[in-house]
């Protein structure tokens, strides 16, 4: 039952972490409940029939299946979550002026909620298809329903718990910083999202001149532990990055940072005066 | 939309069929446990790896070392591909048992 709570606790840390992010930095938007559930919901099906498939899945393109998948799983986040955040920037000082809730017609045009139900939804559907194979391995093995549920229960608690503390840790601070924040915090997941997705095209045996390792930092802080496997799914850190992983890493950093300051810098009125 | 979705799929066909060679290396998965336990491979070199899984729940092959995850259900096979790896020692287990373990030499 513990080796259950464990490993069910890694992967809800994962989509805990993430959640917590998006939550924090969309706080105060009226009426995103709905379409968070609904991801939640969504993302949970779908993990049961990625689960489901999960061979047909895998052996489809030349058994490289698996790869792709989840390579476009997390492109795709990628782009949902990159594209947020640069809304969220676009409207952080209209979101803190109004700071419990904002009225959908003060902000620069609506935020499809949508977007946070894709956000949530990839982010289930893809450690949540582990969770359920997982669960079908233990049953199969022998192991007990009630300490398979038990064990789960447990980590699935222990995964939201650290997600909650990120979450109520972002919100600890004041509005403003805290979206600024965030929003940084948003374009680093994005750039480990893409890192990861070009991850999966190495082992699918792309790239393969670009995935040596360039540095091992894992005596530092090595991903198997709380704290390394939490930056992992945060921010994209890897102890052995690879050079393809790096160079997509600081062109996607780069990129938003640059779309992010042309757009702040963007003026909302423009005042024209006539001579 | 429909011509966009049919170019990709074409697309991504024709990319797994481009994929570059690379050696075969075999891993069974059985009882729990991973034989060979170790396996020497060329360093500096795309390796294919390729698990076969004869227990009948599914496992997820792991490693931090290599960074891949990839789950292979009951009584099926998975192709993960690893490398160009430097000289040295990397250790893979099965992220669904912790104590099934292997070790893959680059050298």
């Amino acid at each position: 039952m513990l080796s259950t709570a464990i490993i069910i606790f890694r992967e809800a840390l994962e989509i805990a972490m993430i959640l917590g992010v998006v939550l924090a930095a969309t706080r105060g938007l009226a009426g995103r409940m709905i379409w968070i559930i609904g991801g939640l919901a969504a993302g949970s099906l779908g993990a049961g029939l990625v689960a489901i498939f999960a061979q047909t899945i895998s052996s489809a393109l030349s058994g490289l299946g698996q790869e792709f998948f989840n390579a476009i799983i997390l492109f795709t986040a990628a782009l949902v979550i990159g594209w947020t955040a640069i809304w969220i920037r676009k409207n952080a000082r209209a979101m803190t002026a109004h700071l419990k809730k904002v009225g959908q017609d003060v902000t620069d045009g609506k935020l499809p909620f949508y977007s946070l139900s894709l956000i949530i939804g990839l982010a289930i559907l893809r450690e949540g298809s582990e969770i359920v194979l997982f669960i079908y391995g233990m049953a199969l093995s022998g192991q007990s329903a009630s300490s398979i549920v038990l064990g789960s229960a447990i980590g699935l608690t222990l995964g939201i718990v650290v997600g909650a503390m990120l979450y109520f840790g972002l919100l600890k601070m004041s509005t403003r910083y805290m979206l600024k924040f965030t929003s940084w915090l948003l374009v680093l997941l994005v750039a480990g999202l893409a890192s990861q997705g070009v991850g999966y095209l190495s082992a699918a045996g792309y790239f393969s001149n670009m995935s040596y390792q360039v540095w091992d930092t894992s005596w530092l802080l090595s991903e198997d532990s709380i704290v390394g496997k939490s930056l992992h799914s945060l921010i994209g850190y890897s102890a052995r990055p690879t050079a393809a992983q790096l160079i997509i890493y600081l062109s996607v950093l780069l990129g938003l940072f640059a779309v992010i300051s042309v757009t702040e810098r963007t003026p909302k009125k423009k005042i024209i005066f006539k001579a | 939309m429909r011509k966009y979705l049919l170019l990709t799929v074409f697309g991504l066909a024709l990319l797994t069929s481009i994929a570059a060679r690379a050696d075969d290396y075999m891993l069974i998965l059985k009882d729990h446990q991973f034989s060979p336990l170790q396996i020497t491979v060329p360093a500096g070199q795309k390796v294919k790896l390729i698990v076969q899984n004869q227990d009948p729940a599914p496992a997820e092959f792991e490693s931090s070392d290599l960074d891949r995850e990839k789950v292979v259900s009951g009584n099926s096979q998975i192709v993960v591909f690893i490398g160009p790896l430097n000289v040295g020692s990397y250790s893979y287990f099965d992220d669904f048992h912790r104590e099934t373990t292997g070790t893959i030499i680059a050298k």
